[in-house]
């Protein structure tokens, strides 16, 4: 839905970062999905002219467009916040080399955490690498500023940050498609070894080089057009940026306000002639106190997280609440039950989760959908840190308990998250041979972020077919000699399997494969839904244990039992709901008293 | 209704919240207003309480609602309709849709969903226009149609004529669910107006 047939454009952040990198001429694009970034990627990958990729991970996604660089073309890599930590290898030392074609980096945050294990703010990787960001407040000057960035990135020899947050990301507004522009680099290989090779002679050069860069940058800063003061009433100045910029307008229209378009470095004559004219300077910032303690360490008084939240998102309400003390005019919130996440209807995760849950073992989980499985009725994970993160710690708890803990803890990890960080923690079980056990949940994938293909799914990002990564060869080409696959949907057999692997006393890996029930073709595979057959309901509650959201219970009274033929202790039945049923058939699998079946079966 | 205001549409993941703000935003957009709209996407829309807030007309800056500035609040699950309640306003209108989903602890039996729900919201100074869309859409032969026939009870709200919600759903509605969805809008104005 991004075309429209007048001069603007309805796209989201996302989408006109996308458009951005289209007119910046950019050739290579790589990056793995992750939320809020993932849009990027997939609607560039629909442009002509530009190669797109979903590479395994985030580092080798930076890696590959700074080869790109490298040979003179323009280059993006694009990740959420945690994947700035798995590409912080190369991000630091691309500092040092700089760029031949103009290379931007896409760095998503999200405040709030909607869909994410921590909310780290990643302007401090841009102060920790020496490296320019800048900050756009809405789709438009997402899309301006990612040219902003290449023409930067190309004049100082450096990688650029672009930082967006959940709001910039997925706010959708009206954006004016401009002018392609393209590089004057020429694509070519060039040998340059003082820039490229960083061993320490040459790495001790380019540390002066990047002081130098910084400096201009920081000069640069003072009148980059996008640093700017919107003049208002004096009494109170807002220095802002990104999405808390949008805020202070909503809130203060006549406020005095600096608003950066680059976070990193900063205007430091801009900050301190502003500060002068102002009664009472407030920087207004999500998350960390960026702007706020690089201002102070200017010598300059100012208000920040004395006032505003370091936790969480901000909004217009807790900006004003924040700096006037005024409360919202809404009503009280009413207790209600909760309604969290859950997992899809026919999901083959559920099955591995209800069959692992009578194991009663130490789940170590990890990144994706099937982080959903701590919730309740399955509460079958035990830890979730980060993409890999389950592999390696199972074989440190499995080092640490040693034959004691023997059959007490598993490893949960995702295809997509296995090729992305559990290769090289199962290569270290294997190598330093503990009994730990790794289940891989091979629903085909990338689920949680959208259904993108990743090595194991056969599909490249256009959908195009591509090599299949072949997970039960992989493990045993590392050393693994016990791999055994099972269909999660046959619960009883799941059982059975994950017993004997989790008990063996040598590493083992258990691939729970079936097809997540978004991807296209399972969504067109016709489905014959199950249905309760209520006469044979013993009110067991046997089938309610895997939290399907295609299942409820009824409860009923003890005249109502009667009425129904039931017993009249029988406190209530369970009710398909047939038109959220899938049909995977984990719930007739469950039931001992064939109350669950296919209409057509009858 | 004049020509500004706050949107928040709010429900359970899954429901086609995404799509009937997108109708309705560029529908608005199509009558020639300034629009934002701001949406979650990635875990929170796994069977999750979700919300999209829309703001039109005007200057606007924030893409957020915030609490206690929604002009109108379109539920797409009752229980959901009273959750959203701290962004609601002595005269806020509400479209609730009162078929019920069960969230995990109500369907696996551990807390009952309560009844009689919407006192909460009648009890206070907020409009409350309350139809079953599931049954609606059932009628028109397309249960997943219950956002569209949300979209036509909202239209009946805002100032843009119901022929620019009939053209955007023809421009951005692939064809195979479209004619069902153009019903499920009709259907939902005429459960308006009654």
């Amino acid at each position: 839905m991004s075309k429209k047939s007048t001069d603007k454009l309805w796209l989201s952040g996302n989408e006109a970062l996308a458009l951005g990198a289209y007119e910046a001429g950019v050739k290579v694009a790589s990056g793995y999905p992750g939320t809020p970034s993932t849009e990027i990627m997939e609607n560039l990958s629909k442009y002509d002219g530009v190669y797109t990729e979903w590479a395994p991970n985030e580092k080798v996604g930076l890696e590959v467009a700074l080869g790109a660089s490298f040979v003179g073309v323009r280059a993006l890599a694009t990740m959420k916040h945690v994947g700035m930590n798995v590409a912080a290898d190369p991000l630091f030392t691309s500092a040092y080399t700089g760029i031949r074609g103009g290379l931007v980096i896409i760095n998503a945050d999200d405040p709030e955490m909607h869909s994410s294990q921590n909310e780290q703010d990643n302007r401090n990787y841009a102060f920790a690498a020496k490296l320019p960001m800048l900050e756009p407040c809405d789709p438009q000057e997402a899309k301006e500023f990612l040219k902003t960035a290449y023409w930067l990135s190309e004049g100082y020899d450096t990688p650029v940050i672009v930082r967006t947050t959940t709001r910039i990301a997925h706010v959708k507004g009206q954006v004016s498609p401009g002018e392609k522009t393209s590089s004057s680099v020429k694509p070519e290989i060039v040998k340059d070894a003082a820039k490229f090779v960083m061993l320490p002679a040459n790495a001790r050069n380019r540390r002066k080089f990047v002081t130098e860069r910084m400096k201009k940058l920081s000069e640069f800063a003072e009148t980059f057009p996008e640093n700017r003061i919107e003049w208002g009433d004096g009494t109170r100045g807002f220095i802002t940026s990104g999405i808390s910029y949008l805020y202070v307008k909503e809130v203060f229209p006549e406020a005095s306000v600096l608003k950066l378009g680059m976070v990193w470095p900063l205007p430091e004559k801009m900050i301190r002639s502003f500060a002068e004219q102002v009664d009472e300077l407030f920087i207004v910032e999500e998350l960390d106190p960026f702007l706020e303690l690089h201002i102070k360490a200017m010598g300059i008084r100012c208000h920040g997280k004395d006032l505003i939240p370091a936790e969480g998102e901000l909004n217009p309400g807790i900006v004003k609440k924040a700096i006037t003390g005024e409360e919202s005019s809404g009503f009280a919130p009413v207790a209600l039950p909760p309604r969290p996440p859950n997992m899809c209807p026919g999901c083959p995760h559920r099955g591995l989760f209800y069959a692992l849950a009578k194991q009663k073992v130490f789940v170590a989980g990890d990144i994706g959908c099937y982080t959903l499985g701590f919730l309740p009725p399955l509460s079958s994970m035990d830890s979730c840190v980060c993409m890999g993160a389950g592999v390696s710690a199972v074989h440190g708890m499995a080092k640490a308990l040693g034959e004691e803990g023997m059959g007490k803890e598993v490893a949960v990890i995702g295809d997509s998250t296995f090729a992305h960080s559990g290769i090289t923690g199962l290569l270290n079980i294997v190598y330093n041979d503990s009994y730990s056990t790794v289940i891989i949940l091979d629903n085909r994938i990338t689920a949680m972020t959208g259904q993108q293909p990743n090595p194991g799914s056969g599909t490249n990002i256009k959908g195009e077919p591509a090599q299949m990564l072949n997970f039960e060869e992989l493990c045993r080409a590392i050393g693994v000699r016990n791999v055994v696959t099972f269909n999660p949907h046959k619960i009883n057999e799941a059982r059975k399997i994950l017993k004997e692997e989790i008990n063996r006393p040598e590493p083992s890996v258990v691939i729970s494969r079936a097809p997540c029930v978004l991807i296209p073709s399972e969504k067109k595979r016709v489905k014959v839904p199950y249905r309760t057959r209520l006469e044979n309901c013993t009110g067991c509650m046997a089938c309610l244990g895997l939290g399907c959201p295609a299942i409820h219970w009824v409860p009923i009274t003890p005249e109502e039992a009667a009425k129904l033929g039931f017993k009249e202790k029988q406190k209530g039945h369970s009710q398909i709901s047939v038109e959220l049923c899938n049909g995977c058939g984990q719930c007739a699998e469950l039931c001992k008293f064939d109350a669950i079946g296919k209409e057509e079966d009858r | 209704m004049n020509g500004k205001g706050n949107i928040l549409f709010c429900g359970v993941g899954g429901q086609g919240i995404l799509l009937a703000s997108e109708v309705t935003a560029y529908s608005l957009l199509a009558a020639g207003m300034e629009v934002r709209k701001s949406e979650v996407h990635g875990m929170a829309q796994r069977g999750g309480s979700v919300t999209a807030h829309l703001r039109y007309g005007g200057k606007v800056y924030s893409p957020l609602i915030s609490p206690g500035e929604a002009d109108i609040v379109v539920a797409f699950e009752m229980m959901e309709a009273v959750r959203y309640l701290p962004y609601m306003h002595s005269g806020s209108k509400i479209i609730v849709n009162t078929h019920k989903i069960y969230p995990p602890v109500v369907a696996t039996g551990k807390m009952v969903y309560p009844e009689n729900v919407l006192d909460e919201l009648t009890s206070r100074d907020i409009h409350v226009r309350e139809l079953n869309a599931f049954d609606i859409a059932n009628g028109v032969g397309e249960v997943r149609a219950v956002n569209i026939v949300m979209v036509g009870v909202l239209s009946t709200y805002l100032p843009v004529d119901e022929q620019v919600y009939v053209d955007v759903m023809h421009e951005r509605i692939p064809e195979r669910f479209r004619d069902v969805n153009i019903r499920a809008f009709q259907e939902g104005r005429k459960t308006a107006a009654l």
